[in-house]
Parts: structure tokens; sequence; C-alpha cells
């Protein structure tokens, strides 16, 4: 970029200096032996790369400031007018003295005024260029690629000699430029995005740099009387191509804005309310609440239609209380319930359908009143998740202050409002989820760690536990204690109900079961202590079922109770065949009186090398497919005399694979556990 | 889905309970049955041909009232329950606690004391 301007500078510095030689050499009858082709030459060039470097110069500057860039053309054209006007002064103030024959001095001032000069245009033709492109089309930009493509080619069109009075092709090639010039002026687009205060600067600017246009042209195509013939310019294409585009678009710039002044506030209001609609839409991310987006809703929907006071009432949805939230604008509280009075009263009121809904409450109404300061009032209902969730009241002091155009910019304004507070809502509820399901999770882990990790067993038999369970807790229940160093308590137990209740419960019971059974109490003991305890803690509907086995290995015997839980699988080697234990007992938390005592009993099995003890809940033995058939008690006998040589890890493997066979893709929609006892 | 219908006759109050009684429908039984209690009758009988299925908080329902029936001298029968419902009853041990019928008349004279 730099290189450019330093190139351009000694270009103009060589072309000064071969002018005041020639200069000299014509003066004294010297021919130097330059062909004329190489001063036009250097001319030219210094012209490309004056282009060249404001290209490069505006392609940097990334304004949409129009204004800005105005304010650029206009400043250069002021220093070259100051230049030139010095320079006329300069002139005029040395005619008398033999300075002013000078020609060699004359011949730099030209030169400078002409450097000046042709900055000046080159500088307008790239900016007048930005201006033009604005918001482009692909034709605009094709066109103005010949366009820009013919003038920069006219530059060496001098070196042809031919000059616009006397060639047909000049006068050709400058006709086609002007037409095309023409053409492009008529791409104003820009002027449409200025303001009123822009606009009348523009003007201003606009006009100066025309004047500065005009004042060049005449200073330098109206050449005095004893200006030597090598010094008109008027037969350079280039520089008068220029002049002719850059007038015309001055020109029709200067009245495009003029005629624009009076409908820009229109366009003002437009864009104001575009922009207002996205600060509604935008307003969810960045960070702001509910009634910030109300109070934007209020204030741009106002100035949309000119409104002089209004307010909004929001119902907040809180449990209790009727009263509807206000936020008001340019209106006080009495103000509002006359106005509210006087709404109630009125005869003269329309109602608009929304044409989004069909509800009759989601439509708009518009009053009149004949004596107030109000004359009209727009009311608008905000609908939020297809609820009715307030109103927005617009007054005018006028009536009919509201027009078609008004209402429907209100409907889109009060939608996207909705929208809005929707979605922010939607988050709301999003994030509240997320962080229930991280409260539910560690609640998970917590359960989970109710249940063991390790068995209790010694070497006479082999014991593993199965659980899952479809919500994030569950109410199954397992455990184990060792007694002594042949004597061990195994426990399985279901709480009624699902879900977070149930696994309360179900911690309640390992609280007890941890307690009671160091006391090394007998089955049925166990069971009446457990479920007095649990009568104080257990809510009105809720039950646990429970089975307490006590394994001792050296009489190679098991007692045990059921408290209304599912019978016992029990598989025999002796008999190659599998039994449920049939005993009778109630469930914990049924009977919450010592009457209990009577309805649990203890039951006695002595056991055998590879005998197999199954337990499990209900949501094993109750799962159902999809026709409603139950897994069920035949089932589950025939899978454990199948596999009854496996060891307890494969047994309960298989089940749960036969079970989901079973169930196919039908989701199990309850707690299931199961624990196996193989003995050795 | 549960449907709950009671129907007052003579000497009884008769609730059919239609259905799956299941974790969200219990508290619908619940009420069912809370409604019928508060009326004090002495005699209400549960028709329950038409329960499909019921969850242990259903059950657990059922077991809530035992208290008060004992308590008020309610003669409180259920009849109709099919083989399924009728062995998640006995599996829980309520069968030793509610009376529990076949068929209507079963729980008609059970009222009348037969």
């Amino acid at each position: 970029m730099r290189i450019s301007l330093v190139v351009a500078l000694l270009l103009w510095l060589i072309m000064t200096l071969l002018d005041v030689l020639q200069v000299l050499a014509f003066r004294s009858d010297v021919d130097l032996g330059i062909s004329p082709v190489v001063p036009v030459l250097i001319m030219d060039f210094f012209f490309v790369f004056l282009v060249l470097y404001y290209r490069l110069r505006i392609t940097k500057l990334e304004s949409t400031d129009f204004i800005d860039y105005l304010w650029r053309v206009f400043a250069i054209g002021l220093v070259a007018t100051l230049v030139s006007v010095a320079i006329g002064l300069f002139n005029s103030s040395i005619a008398d003295s033999a300075l002013a024959k000078n020609p060699f001095l004359e011949e730099v001032l030209f030169s400078i005024r002409f450097g000046m000069v042709s900055v000046f245009l080159i500088s307008t033709f790239t900016v007048w260029k930005k201006l033009i492109l604005y918001q482009k089309s692909k034709r605009l930009v094709l066109w103005w690629n010949v366009f820009e493509g013919i003038v920069l080619l006219s530059i060496f069109f001098d070196l042809t000699g031919a000059e616009l009075q006397t060639s047909d092709l000049f006068k050709v090639l400058f006709g086609i430029i002007t037409l095309m010039a023409l053409i492009l002026s008529a791409n104003l687009k820009w002027v449409a995005y200025l303001n009123f205060k822009q606009k009348w600067k523009s003007i201003l600017l606009i006009l100066l740099i025309t004047i500065y246009l005009g004042y060049f042209f005449a200073s330098i195509y109206v050449p005095g009387e004893d200006t030597m013939d090598n010094l008109k310019s008027i037969d350079n294409l280039f520089v008068i191509s220029l002049f002719v585009f850059l007038l015309f678009y001055s020109i029709f710039s200067l009245l495009v804005i003029l005629f624009n002044l009076p409908t820009s506030s229109v366009f003002e209001k437009k864009m104001e309310e575009a922009i207002n609609f996205q600060r509604l839409s935008q307003s969810i991310q960045q960070g702001e609440n509910e009634n910030q987006i109300f109070d934007i809703l209020l204030t741009s929907s106002m100035s949309a239609v000119y409104a002089d006071a209004g307010w909004l009432e929001i119902d907040r949805n809180k449990q209790g209380t009727e009263e509807l939230e206000v936020r008001r604008k340019n209106l006080s509280p009495t103000n509002r319930l006359e106005v509210i009075e006087q709404i109630k009263t009125s005869k003269q009121k329309s109602v608009l359908k929304n044409p989004l809904s069909k509800a009759t409450e989601q439509d708009q109404t518009l009053v009149v009143f004949k004596k107030s300061n109000f004359r009209s009032v727009l009311i608008v209902p905000l609908v939020i998740q297809e609820k009715v969730a307030g109103h927005m009241y617009l007054l005018n002091e006028l009536s009919d202050g509201f027009n078609k155009e008004m209402i429907n910019i209100i409907n889109t304004f009060a939608s996207q409002a909705s929208i809005s507070i929707e979605n922010f809502r939607l988050l709301g509820e999003a994030l509240e989820n997320e962080r229930y399901k991280k409260e539910l999770n560690i609640a998970k882990k917590v359960q989970r760690a109710l249940l063991p990790e390790n068995l209790d067993h010694d070497s006479c038999f082999q014991i593993h536990a199965y659980t899952q369970a479809p919500d994030e807790v569950g109410g199954d229940y397992y455990d184990t204690f060792k007694l002594s160093d042949h004597k061990f308590v195994v426990v399985i137990g279901d709480v009624s109900g699902k879900g977070t209740s149930a696994a309360f419960h179900m911690s309640q019971m390992k609280g007890i079961f941890q307690s009671l059974v160091q006391l090394d109490l007998a089955p049925d003991e166990f069971l009446v202590k457990a479920n007095k305890a649990l009568s104080g803690c257990l809510e009105k509907t809720s039950f646990i079922t429970l089975s307490y086995f006590v394994i001792d290995t050296e009489r190679r015997s098991v007692e045990y109770s059921r408290a209304g839980h599912c019978p016992t699988l029990f598989y025999s080697s002796q008999n190659a065949s599998a039994e449920f234990l049939e005993n009778k007992g109630l469930g914990l938390g049924i009977l919450r009186n010592d009457s209990f005592k009577n309805y649990v009993f203890v039951n006695k099995i002595t056991f055998q090398k590879d005998d197999i003890i199954v337990l499990y809940t209900d949501g094993i033995s109750e799962a159902s497919n999809h026709s409603g058939e139950e897994f069920g008690y035949e089932r589950m006998k025939k899978i454990l005399t199948d596999n009854a040589k496996y060891d307890a890890v494969s047994i309960q493997k298989t089940f749960i694979k036969k079970l989901f066979e079973f169930c196919e893709d039908k989701n199990l929609n309850d707690d299931y556990t199961m624990v196996v006892i193989k003995f050795k | 889905m549960l449907e709950i219908v009671q129907t007052n006759e003579n000497n009884y109050i008769s609730i059919a309970v239609t259905g799956d009684a299941d974790a969200s429908s219990s508290i619908k039984l619940d009420k069912g049955l809370r409604s019928a209690f508060d009326e004090s009758h002495s005699n209400i009988i549960v028709d329950c041909t038409n329960l499909n299925y019921i969850s242990s908080a259903g059950l657990g329902v059922f077991m809530s009232y035992i208290e008060e029936i004992n308590q008020t001298n309610t003669t409180f029968v259920i009849y109709g329950l099919s083989e399924k419902v009728l062995k998640v009853f006995g599996i829980l041990g309520l069968d030793q606690l509610l009376i529990l019928r076949k068929t209507k008349e079963e729980a008609l004279a059970e009222i009348n004391g037969l």
C-alpha cells in the first residue's frame, strides 16, 4: 500500500521534472530526444498507482459509516481546493512581476495542482465505488467491474493521442462510459440507511464535493489564454470520464437524499421496530429476566404506535394470589384505575381477531373514549404457553390512534415477547430438572451403598445377589449378617410402592435389620420386633414384605420366616426338583399392633450339597410380557431345575436372561432383585 | 386406569372397582374407599370382578383400612377377585385379615350374618 503511494509520488515528481525539462528544451530549441510517449506513460502510471493505493486503502477501512467516507472525500477535496486557491492567489499576486511570466514556475504550480486534483478524483472514485456496491447484487458487481475495467483502460487511451474534438473513437468511448456511469449512478441504496441527521450531513458534504468538482473542472479545463497546448488535459479520456462519473453520482446522491428527507422518519421507525424486535428475541441469551422482556415489550410497543401511556398486567400464576403484577409507563396508578373503569363502561369497543388463534380470549380489543385524556385504548393479550398470561394496554390521546399497521406490529411484538418468555421459562424448567436429576443420582448412589457389596458366607455355601431398578431409586432390599462362625442371616425385602418414598422406607428397613439382627433372634421374633419398629415410621398405606433366613452351616439347616414376601424357591438336589417353600406370614406394617405375632411362623429345612435357594422380589415373578402373561412360578421352577448344575452366578445370569427374553423389548417397570444361595 | 363406582343399597354400600390399581391410580382407590367409610355405614362390599391388576400400592390402600374396619366393627367384604389378584392378596397375608369372597351372593351372606 505504502509502496504504491511512494511510486505514485515518484512518478509525479518525474512527470513534473520532465515537464519542466520540456519547457526548457522548448525554449532553448534543444531536442531532448525524449519520445513524446514517455511523459504520457509516466502520467498514466501515476494514475495507475494512485488508483492502486486507494483501492488498497479503502479495503482496509471496514466502516459502514457513510458519513465517514464522505468526510474523507471532503477533506481531501478541501486540501486540494486550498492548495489550488493558494496557487491561484499566488499567481495573481505575482501577476505584475517578472516571475509571473516564468514558465518553469507556472509548470511546477500546474503540476502540483494537477496532482492534487488527481488524488481527489481517484479517492472520490474509490469511495463512490464503495457506496454504489453497498448491498450489491451479482449483476451490479458485474456491471461495476466492466465499468471500472473500461475506466482503468481509458488511462492508457491517451497513448493514441486522440482528442475529444477530433477523434470519433474518443467520442464513442466517452459516450459508453457516460452511459454506464449514468446507469450505475442509480445505485443509491446506502441513502436509505442514513438517519435524518446523517442525511443533512451527507447533503452538505456532497454539495461541497460537487462544488470542488465544478471548481477543478473549471480551473483545469478552462485554461488561460497563454496556457501552452501541451498542458491541456481535455484530451485525457480517463480524467474526463472520472469527472463525468463523479459529478453524476454526486448530483444523483444529492437529489435522492434530498427527496428522501421527508420519508426518512418512516424508515427510521421501521428500523427501530426491527431492532426492538431483535431485542425482544435476543433478550434471553443475554441472561435477562422476564421483567426485562416485559419492559422492552412495553417500551417498544409504545414507541411503535406512538402511544402516550400504557401498562402491562401480568398474571404470575402464583397460587393463592389473584393479584396481577402491573408495570406502568407514563401513567399513575389512579389514572390506570380510571382508564379501567372507562373501559368497562365504554360502549365503543371493537374486537380484532387474532389471526394466530381461534380462542376469543386471545383477541385484541380496541376501545374509544368520548371524554377523557386518552381517546383510544388498545388491549393486547399476552399468550404464553397457549394460555393468556396477561394483557398489554396502550393508550393514545388521539381517537383512532391505532391503525391496522400498528396493530400488526404490536401483534408481532407481543408474540415475540411471549416466545421469549416461553423459552425463558422452559429453560428454567430444564435447569430445574437437571438439578433434580443430579439429586436423584446422588440418592441412587447413596441407596446403592445401602445394599451390601460383600455378602457374608462361609465355605459351605455360595451366595450371589443382583438388583436393578427402573427409577433412579428403588424399594428392593437384601442384606446379610454373620452371627457366628457358622451362623448367617440372609434377608430379602420389598417396600410397597416405587421410587423415592420406597427408597426411604427401604433405608429404614436397613437400619432396623442392622440393629435387631445382632440380638440373634429367632426369625419370627425378629419379624415381630421389626413390625413394631416399623409401625411407628411407615406411612399409613405402606408396608414391607420380608423373608428372613438363618443359615446354620454346622447343623446344615435353615430356619426361616416370611412376612408377606414372595415364596422362596428351593431346589433339592436329592429330588432333582424345585419347589416353592409354603408358609404363612403377614407383611410388615399391615397390622400395627401386638396381634401381628399371631400371623408369623418359623419353618425349618435341612440342606444338602448342591441344594439351591433362590430369593427374589415380585418384580421378577410378576414381570409380564406384551400379552399380559406373567413370568410366573412354573417358569421359575423350570429354569432352576434346568440350570441347577451351575454355580450361583450363572444361575442368576440365566434367570435374568430368560426374564428379558420373556418380556422381549417391553420395559420392566418394577424393581427386581434376586439372591441365589448354593450349598456345597 | 381405574374406575370406582359407588352404589348405596338398603343395608350396604357397594363399591365396584374396574381396571388397574397401580401406584398412580391407587390414590383414586383410596378416595373411593374413604368416601364410603365416611358414610359410617356398617356394611361395605367391594366388587373386584373387573380389577385386572393390583400393585403393592393398591394393596397398601386396602391394608390401611384394616384398623378402621376392626375399630368401627364394619363388615367389609371384597369379592370377585381374579386368581392372579387373589394370589397377591394371599402372599402378603391380607387374606387372613380381610374377608375375601368369590361371589356377590357369598359377600351378601357375610353381611347378613349367615
